[in-house]
């Protein structure tokens, strides 16, 4: 979508010949890959290919086993790193949303920006109903997790995240616990996030999502990165035969 | 539909001859609770009335005092022991985690007795002429002039002069540490991973996301736990008659020996525990709907 090839493309992610194994199962192996800023990476592949793996070693919630990750710079892998800080520029937007249930929607966006921020609680506020506006949801400001539908928990989710003015957002299958009516409205909110601009990088099996919006598209499986690609190769003339095998599974 | 047509077990059970109908309401009725109101009114008739009876409300109700003081004392400080040990108990630290371990395994398999003993004649002895070493230290490093006052408070400090009460309350905390912190490490593993997770990645560091997201949402769960530790406390206190602190056992024990009118003093010393832990455990019934009903 914002893949205008004037833009300087620069890494903001690179990530560089990463293994990542637990216990007997190698879940990443030997993956290399850059993003550009303000791209929108499109990472798909059979369940338990790595996908998710590989994205929660970018903000170290997985350490890596061998390899290195550097996120605007700063290499994240190194061991005396401040993650806590990576972590606030990196949004995160998980599968089961992760909400804080014993918070309103309105404290679930304030409660970061003023304990990691450090803003004032008005400011905080104020941003976190801009948000909510964003999200469309400024009418569940003090509605509790548990009164909101899915596809609304994961819309104060992105919120939540956007927050904290992230230089990346990371979606690990946002719209898989979700009820298929409850989809568009979460991938619209991220059509809209990838209009503007944002660097994404978002594992997910919503192949319309990908189409719409992605600039590269990465195929994962067994931990291998197998495939990249603009979406119009990858959908019209994959190089790989897996690729062209689980595309035909999953576009019927 | 063919189960309608056939007697049922249950259907005979209904009909047992004897029962009659309208007794079966007093099936229902709490008779325990009934029985204990009517023996609680007799009590409280005979103090009011026995002399015997009123001398021996009046020679032992003073450790009531005692005994709460005692409990919500030792009670705080065995939650902030809990607490402690609790997160020490999750750590990924192997340290942090096996000196936590060690404390809990160790405290849970000893008798509360035997702990309270142990505190009180082993551990706080060793604490004062630990104490005793560093203000000597302090008064004979030349550099260290300035704590001189310090030193020599920390070294006048004598092991005789130590209350049996602190020696008590030492004891309670110390063993009742072990068990809350197992709650408190229920607690908090109860609250789904994912929590902490998303709190980290907002980029709140691991203490910020156990005070505002995880802790909140453990309290929730262990504070029913916490309020059954609290009574067993308030029981549990009467251990530290064996250090002759004067609670309520221990005037129970005293006054025996005083009037020997065993049936008085040990109805009385029963019927103050009953009223304490009977109300409590109510309160913590109370409790465990509120939270029950409060869930997501």
């Amino acid at each position: 979508m914002a893949n205008d090839n004037n833009a300087v493309k620069d890494n903001i992610i690179e990530v560089q010949h990463v293994y990542k194994s637990f216990k007997h199962v190698e879940a990443v192996v030997d993956v290399s890959l850059n993003v550009w800023r303000r791209e929108v990476l499109f990472i798909f592949g059979p369940s338990g290919g790595g996908k998710s793996t590989l994205l929660r070693c970018i903000n170290q919630l997985e350490k890596v086993n061998r390899g290195e990750i550097i996120v605007d710079g700063v290499r994240v892998t190194d061991p005396n790193v401040d993650l806590d800080a990576l972590r606030a520029d990196v949004g995160m937007v998980f599968q089961l949303f992760n909400l804080f249930p014993h918070l309103t929607a309105l404290q679930n966006i304030t409660l970061a920006q003023e304990k990691v921020r450090k803003r004032s609680r008005e400011e905080a506020t104020e941003i976190a109903l801009q948000l909510l506006r964003r999200v469309g949801l400024p009418e569940k400001a003090h509605a509790y997790p548990r009164q909101l539908s899915g596809g609304q928990k994961q819309r104060i989710a992105i919120a939540r995240a956007l927050a904290m003015n992230p230089k990346i957002m990371l979606f690990d299958e946002p719209t898989s616990a979700l009820d298929p009516e409850m989809i568009k409205e979460v991938l619209d909110v991220m059509l809209d996030l990838a209009r503007e601009g944002m660097t994404m990088v978002v594992v997910s099996h919503e192949m319309g999502f990908a189409r719409a919006a992605a600039d590269r598209m990465v195929f994962l499986e067994g931990g291998r990165l197998v495939e990249d690609g603009t979406p119009e190769k990858i959908f019209s003339s994959p190089r790989e035969e897996r690729t062209k095998e689980f595309l035909s599974h999953v576009l019927v | 539909m063919e189960s309608v047509a056939h007697p049922t077990v249950e259907g005979v059970a209904r009909k047992e001859p004897g029962v009659i109908p309208w007794t079966t309401g007093l099936k229902q009725l709490p008779w325990w609770a009934l029985l204990l109101l009517l023996l609680g009114v007799a009590l409280v008739y005979a103090i009011a009335t026995v002399p015997n009876y009123t001398d021996a409300f009046y020679f032992i109700v003073p450790g009531l005092k005692v005994t709460v003081l005692v409990s919500v004392v030792s009670f705080v400080i065995s939650l902030v022991i809990g607490l402690v040990m609790g997160l020490g108990r999750i750590s990924s630290n192997p340290i942090v985690y096996n000196i936590a371990t060690f404390y809990v395994e160790v405290v849970r398999g000893i008798p509360m007795i035997v702990i309270i003993i142990y505190v009180a004649y082993v551990l706080v002895p060793v604490v004062v002429s630990a104490t005793n070493g560093i203000g000597a230290l302090i008064l004979q490093t030349s550099w260290l002039s300035f704590l001189a006052g310090l030193g020599q408070s920390l070294t006048a400090m004598d092991i005789r002069n130590v209350d049996p009460l602190v020696r008590a309350i030492a004891g309670l905390s110390f063993g009742f540490g072990a068990y809350e912190a197992e709650i408190f490490r229920a607690g908090i593993q109860s609250i789904e991973h994912g929590q902490m997770e998303a709190a980290r990645s907002l980029g709140m560091t691991y203490f910020q996301a156990m005070r505002h997201v995880i802790l909140p949402q453990a309290l929730r769960v262990i504070l029913p736990p916490l309020g059954n530790d609290f009574i067993a406390m308030l029981k549990d206190s009467s251990l530290i008659s064996v250090l002759a602190v004067r609670d309520l056992t221990q005037l129970g024990k005293l006054n025996r020996s005083r009037t020997f009118r065993t049936f008085e003093t040990w109805n009385t010393v029963t019927y103050l525990y009953l009223s304490m832990t009977l109300l409590g455990s109510m309160g913590v019934k109370w409790l465990e709907r509120k939270m029950k009903s409060g869930e997501r």
